[in-house]
């Protein structure tokens, strides 16, 4: 109706008027405050989640490689070695201590920790693995050290020359070691051993050019071959 | 400054931009997913080194010798051991499954004291001290009112040194009444000291034989060494061996032989005279391995006419012919005796009918044929020194009757226990020790014999496991389980050869358990002088080293000390037996219409120990169902009752009533009704507890005149819609 538009016209031209007017103070705090909320995530996502989602437990008592490569013939090979029929050893038990360790051999109250209450007590001890894969991942170690021929340090560092255990790291969700996913929580590596998460085997599989065909679907590795 | 609306969205889009651009949402998508990965409820066993270590099983009687894969401390898998002289690298579904009953949770951690009423199975937990002085306590008690005649020891065997330490601490107490579980080694034993004049068993070469005519014999149920059966059935197989099986029911060894002949049940005995009538008739018998032949002839034509016996069987007169004369004929026949896995056992008469076929055919000591050689008589310790209570306790008759009077034939009769303490017995009995054995689930009229513990005050159980009669204790002192101990496990069990297996420790005890004849020996010498100096060895250990003597090296090295070279006792028999009536089943045709009988199954274990959890979800749904037992019924029989396929029936024999389902299976006789034996279990876990129905509730022991030994191959019996 006639009446009514011109009214209606009336009516917006003056709320155009007023928003025109108060525009630009408004404005400014939408963007502050966009800012301060991209900030804020910014910094829990990328400071305080990591603090939260990690835990930290020590080892039963440091262990010293350094001085232990140095004692040993063969480097890692002298206690993580491979057994007659194949499978990895892993972290020895105490059986493989106890050869030189039945008395304590030094001064120190770490190894007086391990002589008197695991020793003495024929207890294993609890180390914590920092480079265990989730119950879901198969790795053979045949494969890679006898059959690829790779070193130890590639996957696990340079974990021999240290003089003292780190703490373990892990996922409270998960459970899992904090060296899986890497010590930088977006992800990001400098050398090699600093991630063991399924696409930094599949990256080193692929520079080696090695994309076995075990599936016939994907042309690549089937998924079977790490997940039993 | 003003936060309005507009303000706040832009505060969140801010944040999820932010949010976005930082690794948190990826990071915990990526946990989540692993998360599922990790639950701590799925089961992922730990690795370590894999290990293999031989021993042998002892779960039957078989003896086979077994290869235990360990990782790191854990047993994970019994297998058999590849050229073991018995199995040869096989292994039956109970060995198999052993692991469940190592680790499983019928196990019996501690010794116990019963608190609370019989059977509640309320217990209090003691320390092994404790245990062997309440245990020594009372037998000294017993002793020194000169009633050392009053304690008794049932036993699952009585060969071996385990066994032969509990008989030993009974003959130094002064009791004679050491009982072995009934079997069919009573028939055999007496069938061999009755035939060849002395003590023995028989062994079959079965692998040689060329003609196999089984007697109901479970050729691949369990019969003899199961494993070595089975196997011997392949060769059959390959070799084109003919096989025969004389069974009411088509049971798996009836399927898998060249020729079933159903046969009327309880008329095995009637069969095989029949068919030794038609060989001498036809001239084809060995005369010389029969003294008094000319005499056993004439009452063979006598007595058991082809006709007659057609009748008295239900076989055709015309199949007993072509049995007679196929048996005759071949190279190296051999005839098997012993119902299903030959636990119980079988009258003399058909015993000695059996045997005395072999002898007709010329096996006897032959290749493929019937072997008859003398117990392994390892065990050479120094005689026990009784004193004069122990003397005094040895002279008075034994609480089962046996071995005087009319049961002057039988060594056990356990059948006849329950009428000895009822009241009809010599004397009262005070004590009751059990080893190795489960006689309230096991025992024909277990019902009975559970009902009769009543009158014993004080009764000892030494089962690993909570089975029916370790709840019916009142002390229990578990023994190892047989992977966690060190005996020796000399093998019957129908070979030729005599064999003694080694059973090591293959894991560690897992619980506060103890080898029996470690308590035996500390029990015996926490008592007085004469007790004491029947046990000089410091443990069981040293007992078992030096009773092994020379061999022990050898079994320790090989696990298995195999025995070929052996002196037979006689080439010839002398016939007995043969004019007892038949043994006839307990109840009237009129009120009973119908046959009761038991079969056996590998996939069933009916004797000391109860199926593994993985062994009774073997079983097929028409002999189990839910909690429900059936029968196997004639399609015919059924419909003449108004049965259906798995309808609900009330089965009542003389001596009992229970629920079953029907199966009809065409390949059980009109008229017949047979159930499996072991279950109907109480007691064990919710695998096997109250499932199908215990045989051995409906069916009560039939003396055989001769000895007294339980011969009850059925029962007569009922079934109405339920």
């Amino acid at each position: 109706m006639g009446t009514l538009d011109k009214n209606a016209k009336e009516v917006m031209d003056d709320d155009a008027a007023q928003a025109a007017d108060s525009k630009d103070g408004a404005g400014g705090f939408i963007i502050l405050f966009f800012i301060i909320g991209f900030a804020a995530s910014m910094v829990l996502g990328w400071v305080i989640f990591p603090k939260l989602l990690y835990s930290e437990k020590q080892q039963p008592f440091n262990f010293n490689h350094a001085m232990h490569v140095e004692e040993v013939d063969e480097g890692c090979e002298s206690c993580h070695f491979f057994r007659d029929d194949g499978s990895f050893s892993g972290v020895p038990k105490l059986a493989q201590c106890i050869d030189c360790h039945e008395e304590p051999m030094g001064e120190s109250e770490d190894e007086a920790i391990f002589v008197e209450q695991y020793v003495a007590m024929e207890r294993e001890v609890p180390w914590l693995v920092y480079s265990r894969q989730p119950d879901c991942v198969f790795f053979s170690h045949a494969a890679h050290i006898i059959g690829a021929e790779m070193d130890c340090v590639t996957c696990h560092g340079n974990i021999g020359e240290s003089t003292e255990s780190r703490p373990y790291e892990y996922n409270r969700i998960t459970n899992y070691s904090r060296d899986i996913w890497g010590k930088n929580i977006a992800g990001f590596k400098k050398h090699s051993w600093d991630r063991m998460k399924m696409d930094d085997c599949a990256q080193c599989h692929k520079e080696a050019g090695l994309i076995h065909t075990s599936s016939v679907q994907t042309g690549r590795d089937a998924c079977f071959v790490c997940h039993k | 400054m003003k936060v309005d609306r507009r303000s706040f969205l832009s505060f969140v889009i801010g944040g999820a931009a932010g949010t976005a651009l930082s690794p948190l949402p990826w990071k915990l998508m990526d946990d989540s997913s692993i998360w599922s990965q990790m639950w701590p409820w799925t089961p992922v066993p730990p690795d370590g080194e894999a290990t293999y270590e031989n021993s042998t099983c002892s779960l039957c009687p078989g003896g086979c010798g077994i290869s235990v894969r360990k990782i790191d401390n854990r047993a994970v898998k019994i297998e058999g051991q590849p050229g073991h002289p018995v199995n040869d690298g096989g292994i039956c579904i109970l060995g198999l499954s052993g692991l469940q009953m190592l680790y499983g949770p019928t196990r019996i951690k501690a010794p116990m004291k019963r608190v609370g009423e019989r059977g509640e199975s309320k217990w209090q937990e003691i320390s092994w001290d404790e245990a062997t002085q309440i245990l020594a306590d009372k037998l000294t008690d017993i002793r020194n009112r000169g009633e050392a005649h009053t304690v008794a020891a049932i036993s699952g065997s009585d060969s071996g040194t385990v066994p032969a330490l509990l008989q030993r601490f009974l003959t130094a107490y002064g009791s004679p009444n050491f009982i072995r579980m009934p079997s069919g080694r009573d028939a055999d034993e007496l069938a061999v000291k009755t035939l060849f004049g002395e003590d023995g068993r028989t062994g079959y070469d079965v692998e040689n034989a060329d003609y196999i005519l089984s007697f109901g014999s479970g050729l691949v149920d369990g019969w003899g060494s199961p494993v070595r059966m089975i196997a011997a059935a392949s060769t059959w197989k390959d070799k084109n061996v003919t096989v025969v099986q004389v069974d009411p029911r088509l049971s798996n060894s009836a399927a898998k032989a060249t020729r079933w002949l159903p046969i009327n049940p309880g008329t095995e005995a009637d069969l095989a005279l029949g068919i030794a009538a038609l060989i001498v008739a036809n001239g084809a018998a060995d005369s010389s391995a029969v003294s008094g032949f000319g005499v056993l002839k004439a009452e063979l034509l006598a007595g058991y006419e082809t006709g007659k016996v057609a009748q008295t069987t239900g076989i055709e007169a015309g199949a007993i012919v072509e049995l007679a004369q196929g048996f005759a004929r071949a190279d190296r026949p051999l005839a098997l005796c012993g119902r299903g896995k030959g636990q119980t056992a079988t009258s003399l008469r058909e015993t000695a009918a059996i045997y005395l076929l072999n002898a007709l055919a010329g096996n006897i000591n032959q290749d493929g044929g019937m072997w008859a050689i003398p117990e392994a008589d390892y065990i050479q310790w120094p005689e026990v020194e009784t004193d004069t209570i122990a003397s005094a306790g040895l002279r008075q008759p034994r609480i089962d009757g046996a071995g005087a009077g009319k049961y002057a034939n039988a060594r056990y009769l356990l059948n006849r226990l329950s009428e000895g303490v009822n009241g009809s017995g010599p004397y009262p009995l005070q004590m009751l020790m059990v080893a190795g054995a489960n006689p309230c689930h096991d025992l024909s009229d277990s019902a009975g014999f559970t009902g009769a513990l009543a009158h014993i005050p004080f009764i000892v159980s030494f089962s690993s496991f909570q089975d029916e009669t370790a709840a019916m204790a009142d002390l229990l002192l578990p023994d190892h389980v047989y992977l966690e101990r060190y005996e020796d496990v000399p093998v019957a069990a129908g070979l030729h050869q005599r064999v003694i297996g080694l059973s090591k420790p293959v894991v560690s005890p897992q619980f506060n358990t103890r080898h029996l004849g470690e308590t035996l020996i500390t029990t015996a010498k926490a008592m007085d002088a004469p007790m004491a100096d029947a046990f000089p060895w410091d443990d069981y250990e040293t007992c078992l080293e030096e009773s092994l003597a020379e061999k022990w090296d050898a079994l320790m090295e090989e696990g298995v000390w195999v025995e070929t070279d052996i002196d037979p006792i006689s080439d010839t028999i002398r016939v007995a037996g043969m004019n007892a009536p038949a043994i006839a089943a307990e109840g009237d045709e009129s009120g009973f219409p119908l046959l009761l009988i038991p079969y056996d199954t590998l996939r069933i274990s009916s004797r000391t120990v109860g199926d593994t959890p993985f062994m009774i979800k073997t079983v097929a749904d028409t002999v189990i169902k839910g909690l429900d037992g059936f029968v196997e019924i004639n399609p015919q029989t059924a419909s003449d009752a108004g049965l259906k396929e798995g309808a609900l029936a009330t089965l009542t024999t003389p001596r009992g009533e229970t629920r079953v389902r029907v199966h009809l299976f065409e390949g059980i006789k009109p008229g017949v009704i047979a159930m499996a034996r072991g279950l109907g279990h109480t007691a064990y876990d919710d695998y096997l507890a109250g499932k199908g129905v215990n045989f051995n509730e409906l069916i009560g022991p039939v003396e055989d005149p001769s000895c007294g030994h339980d011969v009850a191959w059925g029962i007569r019996a009922k079934l109405a819609k339920a």
